[in-house]
């Protein structure tokens, strides 16, 4: 069932050296290593991918306004990379456990999260915004490349108690720089961890293009660590589902971690404090637009009769609907009291702490009644 | 009761532990076969097993961030940095993500790590190897820090630190290892002192010696040489260094009105500077001479044939107290 992986021999960023089934122009291809993970994927399955792509973009968008709006105080546009996050995302098994970064906005769409949980933590109301124990994903992260090691240390539990779950972990280009990304390929490989390693190469870190991270494809560092690699077209949804199934097969069928590299391109700025027209060009970015995730599956769709307007319309009429439940629920949320700033540094009394909270219960105590004089 | 180094106890600790909770597992540097450099894990492998004594790589932010990881998995990871001045590749995980999670996520994840620290100087070590960086970690909120100075606070402050829901940085002195002590192996944890209560170690009326580690040993001598001349010195084991219990603290400082803060640590931004404030706050119209801090240099940790100019021993911990008693010293001379 596991594709063989061919050793990666050269030094150049080519995108064609990636694994793809679908072309930009939404012509499918054969692949020997990939076809035989999507074998149930039928023109409905597709469709549902397609879906989760136009709804997590119109989240995205949703979330760039917001911000724009002054109600988040920051967002990190995910454009371009949905069909990274929602290919690897949909292999998933409902028992498997997520670390991601902060980009992975459609990680969390696929594992379920509700309308507010996209902007509780980017409009500052908490420090993570979705319960990690309800979607199995842990709060984003925003240190580069922390969470990759909370992933193995994870997948080390599950080694212990030899269940079927994987831990999977995201982060980007930038992170394989890290130390902690290393160690955890090095702890991942010498204990044979049920983790899954999933770097979104967006080819850009703020404004460092991925050659000032790797002068060779990310991809093929894995292999030296003792860990099994593929390196996919990060636009094609079927190409990052099917690879992820192999990762995935691969570290709950006891071998080990897997790694792999998707290869796509971040459409928009790091984040809305970002101006990339500061460093890259535009015809740059053309060349991305032609090889967008979306319109690349609706091509495909359509060329074998599967999707229609009226489909297409539809779907983008429940992204709205999504979108609109996102504004409600983050124009709605309440700011917790001022003492709530000293909730949750402890799981047990502590005694200095406790203190400063009744200081400063006191101080705010003095201003009372004072606004009806 | 038994007679213990401290090293034992605190193996007797981690026993005991892993016994008490099967979630209790240790990650480190040769704490398998080897038994840790200094031994404390000995014997641990053949109870337990490789998936709970676990040899890492040698990456100190790894062996943390793993230990994370398998806190989300719901264990209570030990782990053991091998050295104080190894500590710092892991300074990232611990003050950002260790220390963070619990507040992150509003108690929906704990952190319930220990993370033990042979500790502090005085055995003629390497570079790196005899450092003192417990400011660090109680500058940071959301971790407890502990420093054990006897057999028998190691024994169970270790077990208390493990089943405690909040990770603890616990500070072992490396130059007491060998010292022995009586403890109690079959005190049930349930009935102990709650785990960041200070210790009157010597009861006195005259001044307040507050510290902690290896130095509570050189308060005692100090004290013991003071009462030769007449001085009576109440000595504080802080033993837990966040939080302070200013209690305890407070309630000796009213009685002597004198203060002398000691430590290893260097002096600028140090955990003596942060009593001796408090302390002030707490109970400025009892002092009756300004507080006064003995602690290393601000100096990098010197070569070990230089440590004995650099750690605060009896003679600086007499002359601080002759200081805050306006008697003569080394500041006044011996006319004063």
């Amino acid at each position: 069932m596991s594709p063989q992986i061919s050793p990666i021999a050269d030094t150049a960023h080519d995108l064609e050296l990636a694994e793809r089934i679908l072309t930009p122009d939404g012509t499918r291809l054969e692949n020997p290593q990939l076809d035989a993970f999507l074998t149930d994927v039928d023109a409905a399955s597709m469709r549902a991918l397609h879906r989760d792509m136009v709804i997590l973009r119109r989240i995205d968008a949703e979330g760039v306004a917001l911000q724009r709006q002054g109600q988040l105080g920051l967002w990190a546009p995910c454009q371009g990379q949905e069909a990274t996050q929602i290919g690897t995302a949909r292999a998933l098994a409902p028992q498997d456990y997520v670390f991601p970064s902060y980009r992975e906005t459609g990680v969390i769409y696929a594992r379920g999260a509700e309308p507010g949980d996209y902007v509780r933590m980017w409009r500052g109301e908490e420090g993570a915004g979705h319960d990690p124990a309800a979607l199995r994903v842990a709060p984003l992260q925003i240190i580069i490349g922390a969470q990759t090691l909370h992933a193995v240390g994870y997948a080390l539990g599950i080694r212990h108690e030899g269940t079927d779950e994987v831990a999977v972990t995201y982060f980007g280009d930038g992170a394989t720089s890290q130390g902690d990304v290393n160690e955890a390929m090095i702890f991942a490989s010498s204990y044979q961890a049920p983790v899954v390693f999933v770097c979104q190469n967006n080819n850009w870190a703020i404004s460092e293009p991925v050659s000032v991270q790797s002068q060779y494809p990310i991809a093929g560092r894995a292999p030296g660590f003792g860990i099994p690699s593929l390196r996919v077209d990060g636009n094609d949804v079927l190409a990052c589902m099917a690879a992820m199934r192999w990762a995935l097969a691969h570290a709950r069928s006891g071998k080990g971690p897997a790694y792999l590299e998707a290869v796509t391109y971040r459409m928009g700025p790091h984040t809305t404090a970002d101006d990339p027209t500061r460093y890259r060009r535009e015809d740059e970015l053309d060349e991305w637009r032609r090889r967008d995730p979306i319109s690349r599956l609706e091509a495909h769709l359509r060329a074998i009769g599967e999707l229609s307007d009226d489909q297409v319309a539809e779907t983008q009429a429940a992204a709205d609907v999504v979108a609109r439940e996102m504004r409600a629920e983050c124009l709605g949320m309440l700011t917790r009291p001022p003492l709530a700033v000293f909730d949750g540094v402890y799981a047990e009394p502590h005694t200095g702490l406790e203190r400063q909270r009744g200081e400063y219960a006191a101080y705010l105590a003095s201003f009372e009644g004072e606004e009806g004089r | 009761m038994t007679e213990l180094t401290l090293g034992k106890a605190l193996g007797a600790g981690l026993r005991q532990a892993m016994r008490d909770d099967e979630k209790v597992v240790l990650l480190g540097e040769d704490i398998g076969k080897l038994g840790g450099v200094f031994r404390i894990t000995d014997g641990l492998l053949d109870e337990f097993g490789a998936s709970r004594v676990i040899d890492t790589p040698l990456a100190e932010s790894g062996i943390v961030g793993t230990a994370v990881g398998l806190a989300f998995r719901g264990y209570r990871p030990v782990v053991e940095i091998q050295f104080d001045g190894f500590v710092y590749p892991a300074f990232d995980q611990i003050v950002a993500q260790v220390a963070k999670l619990h507040y992150r996520t509003q108690g929906r994840v704990k952190m319930p790590i220990t993370i033990r620290i042979p500790w502090a100087g005085g055995i003629g070590a390497a570079e790196h190897h005899s450092e003192s960086p417990e400011a660090y970690f109680v500058h940071t909120a959301g971790l407890r820090v502990i420093a054990v100075s006897n057999p028998e606070d190691a024994y169970r402050s270790l077990r208390q630190a493990i089943a405690s829901d909040d990770p603890v940085i616990f500070f072992e002195p490396k130059r007491l290892y060998h010292h022995k002590g009586d403890v109690d192996l079959d005190a049930p944890l349930a009935d102990a002192a709650p785990m960041g209560l200070a210790r009157v170690a010597r009861s006195g009326t005259d001044a307040t010696l507050i510290t902690y580690g290896a130095m509570v040993s050189t308060a005692l001598q100090a004290a013991e040489a003071a009462e030769d001349e007449g001085i009576s010195l109440e000595v504080i084991d802080l033993r837990s260094l966040s939080p302070v219990d200013y209690d305890t603290v407070a309630a000796s400082v009213r009685r002597t009105g004198r203060v002398v803060v000691a430590h290893e640590a260097s002096r600028e931004a140090g955990m003596a500077a942060e009593v001796i404030a408090s302390i002030t706050e707490l109970c400025f119209e009892y002092l009756e001479s300004a507080p006064l801090r003995v602690t290393g240099h601000d100096v990098p940790y010197p070569p070990a044939k230089l440590e004995k100019y650099h750690l605060p021993d009896l003679d600086r911990l007499l002359d601080a107290v002759d200081r805050v008693l306006d008697r003569p010293n080394s500041l006044t001379g011996a006319d004063a």
